[in-house]
Parts: C-alpha cells; sequence; structure tokens
C-alpha cells in the first residue's frame, strides 16, 4: 500500500509540474484533466473514495470543460 | 506596484504563511499512523446516527450548517456567472444548423455511456448515506452525464432536453428546501439541521435520518445548477455572436 501511494504522490507531482508547464491554455485544459485523474488514483490509494469521487467529476471533467470553453470564446476571430 | 515590490511583498507573505504551516503540521498525527482522534469521534457519531457513510454523516449531519453554506457559494458562483454570461446587448442568439461530423465511435460510446453515467449519477445520490459519494458528487455526474449527449449527438439535442426554467426552478428551490429543513429540525426542537427524524436501521436504504434527505437535495441542487451553468457558457460558445462589426472595435476592449 505504502508503495502505491509514493508511486501516486509521484505521478501527481509529475503531473502538476506538467500542468504547471503547459503554456497554452488550451493545452493546460487537456493536462490539468490528466491531474484530476492522478488525483482521483491518489485520494484512492489514500482510502478517500467520497473525494475521489469529487475530484473526478470537478477537477477531471467540469474545470476542464469551462477553460476549454472560455478559452475557444475567447480566440474566435470577432 | 513595480514588480519588485511585488516580489518582496509575496516573498514576506509566503514566508510567514510557511512558517505557521510548519508550526502547525508538526503538532499533526503522523502520515499513516493509527492516532486519529478526529475519525474516532464523527465514526463514532455516525454509528450513533445509523449512518453507514461516515463522511455523508459529517457532511450533512454532525456539520450540515458547513455544507448548507457551501450550498450557498455553489448557488452564488453559478448565479454570478449565469449574470456576467448573459448576451449582451450588442449581441445576438444565432440559430445554428447541425453542422460538423461526428465520429461514429464518439457517437456509439457516447450512447452507451450516456444512460450509464445517468444511473450511476442517481445511484451516488440515492445511497449517499451508505457507500462513497452523496449529493454532491452524484450531482456533478448527472449535469456531466447529460451533456455527453452533446459529444454523442449535437447541440440541439442537449437543447431538446433541458428546458433552462425548470432547472433554474430546482435550483433555486433545493437551495430553500435545505435551509427550511434546517428550520424545522429547528422547530422540531433539535436545533439547525440536526438529525432529529426516525433513524431507521444501520446500513438500511431508510436509515441515517435527514442524511438521504439532504443527500436528495443537494443532488438536485448540484445537478441543475451545474446544467444551468454549462447551458451559460455552451450558449456562448455556440450559439451568441456579435450583431454586426461595427461595434467590433468597442466590443473588443470588453472581451
Amino acid at each position: 500500500m505504502t508503495a502505491i501511494i509514493a508511486i501516486s504522490l509521484i505521478l501527481v507531482a509529475a503531473g502538476g509540474t506538467a500542468v504547471v508547464l503547459t503554456y497554452d491554455p488550451e493545452r493546460q485544459a487537456v493536462t490539468l484533466s490528466a491531474l484530476g485523474v492522478l488525483l482521483t488514483i491518489l485520494f484512492v490509494a489514500l482510502q478517500a473514495p467520497d473525494v475521489a469521487l469529487s475530484e473526478l467529476g470537478v477537477g477531471a471533467a467540469v474545470v476542464p470543460l469551462m477553460i476549454m470553453l472560455t478559452v475557444r470564446k475567447l480566440r474566435r476571430p470577432k | 506596484m513595480t514588480r519588485t515590490a511585488r516580489c518582496v511583498l509575496f516573498l514576506v507573505a509566503a514566508a510567514v504563511v510557511a512558517g505557521f504551516f510548519v508550526a502547525a503540521a508538526m503538532h499533526m498525527p503522523p502520515f499513516g499512523g493509527s492516532f486519529h482522534p478526529y475519525r474516532d469521534h464523527s465514526v463514532l457519531a455516525a454509528l450513533r446516527h445509523a449512518t453507514a457513510n461516515a463522511v455523508s454523516s459529517v457532511n450533512f449531519d454532525q456539520r450540515g450548517l458547513d455544507t448548507l453554506i457551501e450550498e450557498s457559494i455553489l448557488l452564488g458562483s453559478i448565479l454570478g456567472s449565469v449574470t456576467l454570461l448573459r448576451p449582451q446587448p450588442d449581441e445576438e442568439e444565432r440559430q445554428i444548423p447541425d453542422s460538423g461530423t461526428i465520429l461514429p465511435s464518439t457517437k456509439l460510446v457516447g450512447y452507451l455511456v450516456l444512460p450509464l453515467t445517468l444511473v450511476v449519477g442517481i445511484d451516488l445520490v440515492v445511497h449517499g448515506h451508505l457507500t462513497p459519494g452523496g449529493g454532491f458528487q452524484g450531482g456533478v455526474i448527472l449535469a456531466t452525464g447529460i451533456h455527453l449527449l452533446y459529444v454523442a449527438g449535437s447541440f440541439r439535442a442537449v437543447e431538446g432536453i433541458r428546458p433552462l426554467t425548470p432547472y433554474r426552478l430546482a435550483e433555486a428551490f433545493a437551495g430553500a428546501a435545505f435551509a427550511c429543513l434546517g428550520v424545522a429540525t429547528l422547530i422540531a426542537g433539535g436545533g439547525f439541521l440536526a438529525d432529529t427524524i426516525d433513524r431507521g436501521t444501520f446500513a438500511q436504504l431508510f436509515s441515517g435520518g435527514t442524511v438521504p434527505i439532504l443527500n436528495g437535495i443537494v443532488g438536485v441542487a448540484v445537478a441543475s445548477g451545474l446544467v444551468v451553468l454549462f447551458a451559460s457558457f455552451l450558449d456562448q460558445e455556440i450559439l451568441v455572436r456579435r450583431e454586426d462589426r461595427k461595434n467590433s472595435d468597442k466590443g473588443t476592449a470588453r472581451s
């Protein structure tokens, strides 16, 4: 179990770094979604399924979708 | 404020926060240990109140007021976003023909997963007091699930299943119902949002007193609130266009 927690912690750190290093907001929405999935795995490993479900819904789906829609709206030529 | 001043301000503030954070973390129970004073108290309280999911018991029974405030924050932020995203005087909603092609595989997966997602969402809300999940998680999954129809089908299909007025009303009434239930338990003599009604048998569908009721209320509130939120984002993305190009330089400054 400790190994799973350690691996998921490292994956979350790598995922968070990837989000920060993604410059283009449209691509950042995708890496943010991936980070949401990694955090979900970490929360499951830490025996917090309730939080994992929230993270899966909000972090991996809702927030990236809203960022994507906002960026697309702002980018559109007038 | 210059860049240097901002950096100095940030570093000073960060140092103070870091100091207090470390000082606070020093007194925490060690990671992965078996000493959990908060867990011991809350799980015992959950068992006493016949709520199998201790997390739901904390959210809706032991800390019901916090959840009511969270629910109000969600309501307020959705209200703010919808107000900001409504079409401006120089924008108009256009009717779009269904255009673009969707990959058959995307369509298939979408239509297969759509009913599954809705069932999972309802299950999470209904069994929130027994198994992991609850009103918030179930509501989020229901709201996103409905929008699989946009991925698999078309925007028109989504518009067909979400006439917005019922969702707006549901969001408002669910928020009010939460507060009203709190007042009702207060009148019944237990205190605001106290678990006063019959608690039933542990781990049965009808158990946990007010927890499953509040789960349902929050499920409706979150699902309808997010549908309204997504609707205003999607409408801005798909339907709303500026009326003419004469106003466009005036409009760019604002957008």
